[in-house]
Formats: C-alpha cells, sequence, structure tokens
C-alpha cells in the first residue's frame, strides 16, 4: 500500500488529493492509475512531471514499502 | 533559514529583525514579492507546498547561495495557502560583508524561488482558475547564473 499525494493540477484532474493505492513498485502503481484512471495516467507521462518516493526525487522505477509515500509533482513556481 | 507561513506577514518587520544585532555585516539585500491583481483579472492567488520536501528543496539552494556567494545569513519567508493580491507572497534578505554578494544572492535566490522551488500556483478570478507554471522567461532568469 502506497499514499499517494497529488500535487497543483494533477488532484484536478484526478479529483482527489491524497488517496492509499496498494503497489509493489513506481511501474505497478503507474499501471494501477493506468486501468482506473487514463486521464490521471495520461497527466503522469508529461515529462515535466517529476516523482519522490519518501520525498527524494527519483527518475527510475522504484520498489515502494508498505508506507511508502509517492508525491506526483507538476512544474514548480513559487514567488 | 526559511519560513513557511499560511498567514499574511510584515516584510518590513522582518527585514528590521534581519538587520538587528550584526556587528561584521556590511550589507543586506532583500526582495518582497506582492500577489497582483492583474487588473482585476486575479481575485485571489492560492500557493500549495509540499510540507517537509519544500523546505528541504529549498534549504539545498540556500545552501547553494550560501557558499557561492559567501553569505554570513539568509532568510526566506514565502506564504502558502490562499493570497489576495496587495499581499507579500516571498520575502527573501541576504547578509554579506558588501554589497555585490547580498545583491547578487538574492537575485539568484529569486531565480531559483520562481521556476524551480516546490511550489504550485493557481489564480482564481472572474474567468475561473488556472495554474500557473513557469514561464520562459523564468527559465532564462535561472539559466544567466548556469554560466556564470
Amino acid at each position: 500500500m502506497a499514499r499517494v499525494l497529488l500535487f497543483g493540477r494533477l488532484a484536478d484532474v484526478a479529483g482527489w488529493r491524497e488517496r492509499e493505492i496498494p503497489a509493489r513498485s513506481l511501474a505497478d502503481l503507474r499501471g494501477r492509475i493506468a486501468a482506473e484512471d487514463p486521464a490521471l495516467f495520461e497527466a503522469l507521462q508529461a515529462p515535466a512531471v517529476r516523482t519522490a518516493v519518501d520525498q527524494e526525487l527519483v527518475s527510475l522505477d522504484v520498489a515502494l514499502a508498505p508506507d511508502s509515500e509517492v508525491a506526483f509533482l507538476p512544474p514548480m513556481s513559487g514567488g | 533559514m526559511i519560513r513557511l507561513t499560511q498567514a499574511p506577514f510584515d516584510p518590513g518587520q522582518a527585514l528590521g529583525e534581519f538587520c538587528r544585532d550584526r556587528q561584521e555585516t556590511g550589507a543586506i539585500a532583500s526582495f518582497t514579492g506582492l500577489a497582483r491583481a492583474e487588473q482585476g483579472r486575479t481575485d485571489i492567488l492560492e500557493l500549495e507546498a509540499y510540507p517537509g520536501f519544500t523546505e528541504r528543496e529549498i534549504g539545498r539552494h540556500e545552501a547553494d547561495a550560501v557558499a557561492r556567494f559567501s553569505l554570513q545569513d539568509v532568510l526566506i519567508i514565502h506564504r502558502t495557502g490562499p493570497i489576495p493580491p496587495g499581499e507579500a507572497i516571498v520575502f527573501v534578505a541576504t547578509a554579506a560583508p558588501h554589497r555585490r554578494a547580498a545583491l547578487e544572492a538574492c537575485d539568484f535566490l529569486m531565480d531559483y524561488l520562481k521556476s524551480r522551488a516546490p511550489f504550485w500556483k493557481k489564480e482564481t478570478g472572474p474567468d475561473g482558475a488556472r495554474w500557473i507554471e513557469p514561464t520562459d522567461r523564468d527559465r532564462d532568469d535561472l539559466a544567466r547564473w548556469e554560466t556564470t
């Protein structure tokens, strides 16, 4: 089970901000999202969307622990 | 130091406190960013952060700025949540022995905050809501620091 967090416009696309999704790896998680919500899956595929696992940015597939936190981060802009 | 706050803050007071009790600082530069009304197109700006992650990522760039410009001190205050036009969104202050380092470090930190810091910004106005993403101009501003 991973705690999945969506930020910015991704939360608008999905209609949720935080959800528990059973997944053993990032690839597994993406597969589950693709099956359940193709529009969200499509939005997550954008190259500018970055992924953090337990608050560390990752670029490849990684295994997820039962209490992992996965965050999908669209382009960031402060100030 | 980085402070994220949901509540409005007074940039003048922040600068006053930052200037206090310094014996070896010759220069303090500061920048204050305010929420704009965009001629009535924006009623409210909303900033979302990723608590923990946002502070750590900004902290890495703060450490970069300290090393690159030999700063003595840095203060960054960033609002989150809903912000009406006219209120301060961001405040950056830098302290150094001399002015050039303080001014350049302040500029460097703002370019980073505008285009890379983990915040997500939504503008809501009469025409609805839209997410604001970094512009080409923001990216060009940041690129200035990669060649020097």
